[in-house]
């Protein structure tokens, strides 16, 4: 709005007022936002960057990146197919209970972490439902790798769905059905015309699928065990070695996860611009 | 689900059919285990449990914090939508996309770095000290990082209808003698009602259930600074089954009523606000 020498709009307001309350806001971002993550740097620092790099030649923490990168890498491949798969029936179909299949989608945004975690131990625990069958199996769930991946899966379970179906609702179905009526088989048509349509929108849904795949602490606390070295997390991690006052080597762990947080807001940044659909629709991230 | 197809395309029952299933699986066997498992309870031991006086002052903090902290995004949320949507300044996309931070950062981390600033020898926490204020360890402490946790809601759900305001109206209002805030007061606010009150309710609702950001920063006395969340864990690690199954349920009842409530008002607001 380049309206410097104009005189100023009846609905603008007054030079001081717009300042203030530039500054006002400005003061708030930078104290709930701007602060803490300064801090996670500084006492990361806070012995040097020899102690720094040292918190990481530590074979449990390579055991909770590690861990980290095997339930995102399951879990959100798998949101994903589901997020296509729902996608692809909610938008190219008429069915009824649309919408209560929709609103079910969302429901594990809407569950604490906690309780999420805690549904699968009294499904797969000791004294849960089917637990005692998979114990006599020899197959652990809960306090085990399986538990971590699936409070994984629940907590990030709607990302990928609700970026695309109201993406490939808004597209309609005659592109698909030309093509199919052009001769293109299913999976033709799929990767030929709807894929490349919903790139962005899935591209974006992944990004953030799984920063919180990465990051999720509450859910996965419960399942865990606590194991050093076998069902410790990044998240975790941190919370042992704060819990332990090594509070360099937990800020060092932390930064990890900062620096995954700045890049994800670096890359939904990048890719809202590409990505026109969604630029006007951030509150996706979080509904 | 009855099929009444009119589509060409293939590809509906295996869809369909992964999705129902998959979401059976994950989300509602699991979901509705929990549900069973609390009917073993007679409705006597569930009261009691959910009712004892620790369970009730959890409540309190959770239901509490979360509400004023909410409270406080409303106040700072409109803020910083406004500032963002109708003035220029320097960095203004960069700080557009730091208001997500809250969303990307883990909030294990939110938590310990909170702590570290509040704490009496951090840096805030050492001015506020002096003054008789604890805000680490302390039920500030909880509302503190509860505020954290919600800043981003009422700025993304006020943003996109600010930018849509029809600037007419404003200026109508200017026309017939309106000051500037009495056409914020009795115009635009009442506009924005609707996203204010959703963005309200959905900060509320993540605030109830968040856990990692608050327990490091809570000191996690019972009776004083213990969220309920923290309780259901507590009694997990306890193994007390049917106890942390019965506050669960209470928390989840809550949920799904939020849940409800949230997606009544996005009907309300696109009701009343559909772009004509």
């Amino acid at each position: 709005m380049p309206r410097r020498a104009a005189p100023r709009r009846v609905t603008a307001e007054p030079p001081v007022v717009r300042w203030l309350l530039i500054g006002v806001a400005l003061m708030f971002l930078g104290l709930f936002l701007v602060v803490p993550l300064a801090a996670v740097f500084t006492e990361a620092f806070a012995k040097g960057i020899g102690f720094y790099f040292h918190s990481f030649n530590d074979a449990n923490t390579l055991a909770a990146i590690k861990l980290t990168f095997i339930a995102a890498g399951i879990a959100v491949p798998l949101n994903c197919v589901f997020g296509v798969a729902a996608a692809w029936a909610i938008a190219k179909f008429d069915f009824r209970g649309k919408t209560v299949l929709i609103t079910l989608i969302d429901l594990p945004f809407s569950v604490s972490p906690v309780v999420s975690g805690m549904i699968y131990v009294l499904l797969f625990g000791a004294q849960g439902l089917v637990g005692p069958w998979f114990i006599a199996h020899d197959i652990q769930i809960i306090f085990a790798v399986p538990g971590i991946v699936l409070a994984t899966i629940f907590v990030t379970f709607p990302f990928v769905a609700r970026e695309l179906i109201p993406l490939m609702q808004a597209q309609g179905r005659t592109e698909e059905e030309a093509a199919h009526v052009l001769g293109a088989s299913g999976w033709q048509t799929f990767w030929r015309v709807t894929m490349p349509n919903i790139k962005w929108g899935l591209i974006y849904g992944v990004i953030l699928c799984n920063a919180r795949a990465m990051g999720e602490f509450g859910a996965v606390s419960v399942v865990s065990g606590h194991i050093r070295g076998q069902t410790n997390t990044i998240p975790l991690h941190v919370e042992i070695l704060y819990n332990e006052y090594n509070f360099v080597g937990a800020f060092a762990v932390a930064s990890l996860l900062t620096f995954l947080a700045i890049v994800t807001l670096v890359l939904k940044t990048w890719v809202e611009r590409k990505h026109t659909g969604s630029a006007g629709r951030k509150i996706d991230m979080i509904t | 689900m009855a099929n009444k197809n009119n589509s060409v395309l293939p590809g509906f029952k295996l869809t369909l059919g992964y999705t129902v299933l998959y979401l059976g699986l994950i989300v509602l066997i699991p979901l509705a285990c929990t549900f069973w498992k609390a009917s073993a309870l007679t409705w006597d031991q569930f009261w009691h449990i959910v009712t004892a006086p620790r369970v009730l002052a959890s409540y309190r903090l959770s239901f509490g914090a979360s509400f004023l902290a909410a409270l406080i995004n409303l106040f700072f949320g409109l803020l910083v939508a406004w500032v963002l949507v109708r003035y220029q300044f320097w960095g203004k996309r960069f700080v557009d996309a730091l208001v997500d931070l809250p969303f990307a950062l883990p909030t294990a981390v939110a938590g310990i770095a909170l702590t570290a600033i509040y704490a009496p020898n951090g840096w805030i926490g050492h001015w506020l000290a002096p003054l008789g204020i604890k805000v680490a360890y302390t039920w500030l402490g909880v509302l503190v990082a509860l505020t954290f946790i919600g800043l981003p809601f009422i700025v993304r759900t006020v943003q996109p209808v600010l930018e849509d305001f029809d600037r007419e109206i404003e200026e109508s209002a200017a026309s017939l003698g309106a000051n500037r805030w009495q056409t914020f007061w009795r115009v635009t606010l009442p506009i924005l009602r609707p996203a204010l009150l959703t963005g309200f309710t959905l900060a509320f609702a993540r605030a109830l259930g968040e856990y990692g950001s608050v327990v490091f920063i809570a000191g996690n006395m019972p009776m004083k600074t213990e969220i309920t969340p923290l309780l259901i864990i507590t009694k997990l690690e306890e193994f007390d089954y049917p106890g942390a199954t019965a506050i669960a349920v209470v928390m989840l009842v809550a949920s799904f009523v939020l849940l409800l409530a949230i997606n009544f008002l996005q009907w309300w607001s696109h009701r009343h606000y559909a772009p004509t």
